[in-house]
Formats: C-alpha cells, structure tokens, sequence
C-alpha cells in the first residue's frame, strides 16, 4: 500500500484538507524518480518526501498555501545560484513538481 | 465513491490503476484528473476529446507499469504539446520465481521482497519447499518447476532465478521460462553445471540465440560466497537487466548516475524507436 495515498484518504475521511506533491520530472542526477510524493494535511501533518530533504520545507509551504487558494502549482527546483535563497538540490538535479489541493 | 477513495480502494487489493494529471496546459484543464483501470475511468481534464486521449495513454502506460509525461493538443491532438500530463501506473508488484528450494533460494526471496517483488518459490521436494523454510516468500509451492511455470502468470517485468542446478529440474523448466514473455532469466551453477547445462538445451533444440536470454551463471562478478552475497549479486544483476545498465563500479566511470535523460524518453519517436525494439525482441525469440 502506498503510504501517501493511505494517509490522504484517511485525512478525506476526517474531513481535512490536504495537498498533494508529487515528482513529475527529474533532470540529470535526483534522489527520488517521477512519482514520488508528499502529503501535507491542512494542520500540518506530513508524509512521504519529495527529495532528499533539501526542498521539502519549501514544499510544505507551496502545499499550504494550495490547500488555501486551490490552485495547482508545477515547481521546479535546481541547484541554486544564490545561496542566500538557500532551497535548491546540492545533487546538481532539477526535480520538478507537481502541487494541488485534494479536491477529488 | 471520490476519485481518492476509489484509488485507495484499488490500491489495496494491489489492483492495477494509472492516476493522470494535467500539470501543464488551459486553466481549464489544469489540475485536471483521471484514474485509470484497464476497464473504465472516472475524473476527466476539461473536454471529452482530451479524455479520451488521455485514457488511451494511460491504459499504454500501465500495461507496462510505466510513469511518465505525455503531451497533447487541448483537444487531445498528437504530436501537440500544449497540455502536459503526467501519467503515474500503480501496477501490481512484479513476480519473481525461484525454482529449487535449498539455502540460497531463501536468500533470494528475502532480496526479492525488499526489493518488491511478489516471490512464488517452488521446488517438487516437499521436504525441501515449506512455509517455514521461507517466510518470506509469498507463496511456495510442491511442484515440478516446469509445469508449474507453464501455468503460472509471467509478463515482461517478471524475474525467474533457476537455482537447483541439477539438469533433471533446470533443462525442463528453462525450456518452458523460455517461452515466456519474462524479463530476466538467470540459472546458478558452476561453469562445469553451466555447460552442461547449456548443451542439453541445445540437444532440446533450444536456439543459440534462445541462450543468450539465460543469465547463466546466474549474477553479477562480485566474488559472493554466502547465500546472502549470492542474492546480491543476482537481485544487482536484476536490476541492471531492467535498466540496460552493465554493473560496474560508479568511481570507474563519469556521467549521469540516473540515465536515460527523461526529455529523449518522452518524445514520441522515442516512443515509436521503443516499440519497434520491443517488436524486434518478441520476433528474435
């Protein structure tokens, strides 16, 4: 069973929100392949990941602010060329990603 | 019953569904999504034609337990990519079968499990094939291998691990694996069982180029000894079967780690290229 896809219709039941991320594409070298995903409920449980933790935290946050405006969202993230902004894939991939509120 | 629910549901009893999503497109289709069964769909992206387009991919994808992105027209044209969707197959676990039931077989099916398969070991020694003697098998069955393989599901992401290395068991059951659509088949013994082995399919009338689907001897050059370094060195080759990848060391070579580049596997003449290999593979048995 997949855990995510567990997770989410146990959520559904309860009657929360949630979003889901899922990897739709990986550039070059990445952690985790296409399908890989991360739930986040509106109280903000999560489960699964994205990568290997490195963008994560910015996902939780495009997955609330989904689970908020409804609105699917494709994110890319690649390496980053300015530290300051600090979320980016020290792998040197670039995993795109799929956000949506659970709304089906 | 939701889109969500069902996919559960379909999940659990390990039932094959693809989910598609529109990740790219109108906003009317944004967002949009289908689930997938050999048999019917629910959901839908935005116009019928679009559906339609997309079911039919989806279905493709399945049957080959394949997660991928495909592109379409906004009504669902081919060779248009203004709607991207992401096509991701749930299918049930690929089967390994381990024929003969002795020590190193209990390792296999052990590697087997962690690596996701469901593992059917069968042996025709009863004293040889119990549930105690493999726990982590998903089933084990008292049968002469041959028989039982030629009654039993095998598809192109299907494993068969020859282990008895007795010609008696091995000759008849290679025979029958290789009638199958199997994607690895892989024999243990020694060079000595080896060519032994390999000279009795041939008196049986089994071509050269028949032969050269075995995997024989069974794994890769690691330098295993133990049952357990054995089941290493065939779930490593396995995998590498799978990926089209030789198994050397990664410090011995440069590029990408994960190939292909998913960019060249998306489009539709590499498609098309795909499907002609597959062809050719099918005819060359």
């Amino acid at each position: 069973m997949n855990p995510v896809v567990d997770k989410v219709a146990g959520w559904k039941e309860e009657g929360k929100k949630a979003a889901l991320a899922t990897v739709v594409k990986v550039e070059r070298s990445g952690p985790l392949g296409p399908g890989t995903s991360m739930a986040i409920s509106e109280d903000g449980q999560v489960v699964g990941s994205v990568s290997g933790g490195c963008v994560e935290p910015a996902v939780y946050e495009e997955a609330m602010a989904a689970i908020e405006s409804g609105t699917p969202k494709l994110l890319s993230y690649g390496i980053s060329d300015d530290e300051a902004f600090g979320v980016g894939l020290t792998c040197g991939g670039v995993i795109h990603i799929f956000v949506e509120r659970v709304d089906w | 019953m939701s889109l969500l629910a069902r996919w559960h549901a379909l999940l659990r009893e390990q039932s094959p569904v693809a989910i598609a999503t529109v990740i790219e497109g109108p906003e009317a289709s944004l967002g949009g999504k289908l689930l997938v069964t050999p048999d019917d769909h629910e959901g839908g992206a935005g116009n019928e034609d679009l559906d339609r387009a997309i079911v039919e991919a989806a279905r493709g994808l399945l049957e080959g337990g394949k997660t991928e992105t495909r592109h379409f027209g906004p009504r669902g044209q081919r060779r248009m990519e203004d709607v991207a969707v992401f096509v991701q197959s749930f299918a049930p676990p690929p089967k390994m079968y381990v024929f003969g039931a002795i020590d190193f077989a209990s390792a296999v099916a052990r590697i087997g499990k962690f690596l996701g398969y469901r593992v059917i070991v069968c042996d025709a020694r009863a004293v040889f094939a119990t549930r105690d003697r493999f726990p982590s098998a998903d089933e084990v069955v008292v049968a002469w291998p041959d028989e039982f393989l030629k009654t039993a599901e095998v598809d192109g992401r299907s494993v068969i691990c020859v282990l008895t290395h007795d010609p008696k068991f091995d000759v008849p059951v290679l025979k029958a694996a290789l009638d199958t659509e199997a994607g690895y088949i892989g024999a243990m013994g020694s060079r000595r069982t080896h060519n032994n082995r390999t000279a009795r399919l041939k008196e049986e009338g089994v071509s050269e180029k028949q032969l050269g689907r075995v995997s024989s001897p069974i794994g890769l050059d690691i330098g295993s000894r133990t049952p357990e370094e054995t089941a290493v060195a065939i779930a490593a080759e396995v995998i590498a079967f799978r990926t089209g990848h030789t198994g050397g060391r990664l410090t011995e070579r440069s590029g990408p780690i994960h190939a292909p580049d998913p960019d060249v596997a998306d489009s539709p003449d590499a498609e098309d290229a795909r499907r002609e290999a597959a062809g050719a593979a099918r005819d060359s048995r």
